[in-house]
């Protein structure tokens, strides 16, 4: 096996008090090897290009407290610090990507030095070269639809209660206006979701449903009624952005937020038949 | 712990690195946990959040982006120590509370009550801990 690792001067190099962080595995090329000597990593650590067998990786040397088992498990439990953790991975992902078709690896994936990444290029070589053909002149977008009944376009429940009559019936007549503009809102969604899906056949080569945004981090109004990402055909692009996003237009109560261009995260998993445990492809 | 590891630790480089259509740095973080915790390749790396970690992360990013309701009757609430995410989260949503919003507003009075029976039973464990197994030294991938 050939094996080609770059390590960045001046660092130790992989020894006991360091681990080796994947952020993405692509082809052996100048575009890797050009992109790790300029992109910064987690917490500012130089990048380095790990190359094995045609494959190569984009890594960086951590410390082996903060990266250990427990290291990790408290970095996940930090949410300031899972966000930049996050964030410096999907930069350097996302980076790479504009380049060079990549897999995006999961976060926190970390070997014990460089030699074992090359090992795992080597052996998981089949698995890498079929997902990058496969994925190869894509990106992911990402589609997500509200319903708002709030920002609807019907007379405000307030407006409808001035008709002079008892506060009691007032109020009634408020709560059922209130109910009706939200049963239309959630039904105008779910036919932007159906004819997006409409929209999306044919184009897309693939798609993957994510569960609805609702938590404490889904920052836009409304309620997330469908979370889809789409594998589409790099060309092809903006075309599906404004064709989506033109969905809701003239919709009263209904939005729709398009993300993307992204690494296609969510059709790089692993073949089920790698995963025994069934673990992989929700 | 979080605090003092927060406060050491640079911000995220924020439009230090090239960006790539929109998503370079600006993208949301929901959007971004859920691409760079639920999907993506994976494969057993050497060094592991073992098995169970990895279960209770997944159910808390997916209670953190999907149902906070169901994780405080879990008793889990950890980003609720972060006031950096609370203070980010919250004014857009606030903003939003026009009066006569009676759903929103009963909502809210529902999820307050809520907090306040779980902040009085502070005696419920938390999320569980990391597990204090130790690190494997080598760890073959699964196969």
């Amino acid at each position: 096996m050939s094996t080609r690792t770059d390590t960045p001067d001046g660092l130790p190099g992989p020894g006991g008090d360091q681990l080796t962080y994947v952020y993405a595995v692509g082809r052996e090329g100048p575009a890797l090897h050009g992109l790790a000597a300029r992109l910064p990593g987690v917490d500012g650590r130089p990048l380095h290009a790990v190359g094995a067998d045609g494959l190569c990786a984009l890594v960086s040397l951590v410390p082996a407290d903060t990266f250990s088992e427990q290291g990790l498990a408290a970095q996940m439990e930090d949410l300031a610090r899972l966000e930049t953790l996050a964030r410096s991975h999907h930069a350097v992902v996302d980076a790479a990507f504009a380049e060079t078709p990549v897999l995006p690896m999961r976060l926190a994936t970390v070997y014990l030095d460089d030699a074992r990444v090359a090992g795992m290029l080597v052996r998981r070589r089949g698995e890498f070269e079929d997902l990058l053909g496969r994925l190869e002149g894509h990106v992911e977008l990402g589609m997500k639809v509200y319903a708002d009944p709030r920002t609807a376009d019907t007379p405000a429940p307030a407006a409808v209660a001035s008709s002079g009559a008892g506060a009691g019936r007032a109020y009634l007549e408020r709560r059922r206006a209130t109910r009706r503009r939200d049963q239309d809102a959630y039904r105008a969604a779910s036919d932007v979701v159906g004819r997006a899906a409409q929209l999306t056949q044919g184009v897309v080569a693939s798609r993957v449903v994510h569960r609805p945004q609702e938590g404490q981090l889904a920052s836009h109004s409304g309620v997330n009624v469908a979370n889809e990402a789409y594998l589409v055909p790099r060309a092809r692009t903006e075309e599906l952005r404004r064709a989506l996003t033109a969905l809701a237009d003239g919709v009263p109560g209904v939005s729709v937020e398009v993300t993307g261009p992204w690494a296609p995260y969510s059709f790089a998993t692993a073949p089920p038949a790698e995963h025994p445990d069934g673990g992989e492809g929700r | 712990m979080s605090d003092s590891l927060a406060g050491r630790l640079p911000a995220p480089p924020r439009g230090s690195t090239p960006a790539y259509g929109q998503q370079g740095s600006s993208a949301n973080l929901a959007d971004i946990l859920e691409r760079v915790l639920d999907k993506g390749v994976v494969i057993a790396g050497d060094i592991q959040i073992n098995l169970l970690d990895i279960e209770l992360l997944t159910i808390k990013l997916r209670l953190l982006v999907a149902s906070v309701d169901k994780a405080k009757e879990m008793g889990i609430d950890w980003w609720e120590h972060d006031p950096s995410l609370s203070s980010r989260a919250r004014p857009a949503r606030e903003s939003e509370a026009r009066p006569g919003s009676d759903a929103l507003a009963e909502e809210n009075e529902r999820l307050r009550a809520e907090l306040d029976r779980l902040r009085s039973a502070a005696g419920l464990p938390g999320a569980a801990g990391p597990q204090e197994q130790p690190a494997p030294a080598e760890r073959e991938e699964e196969r």
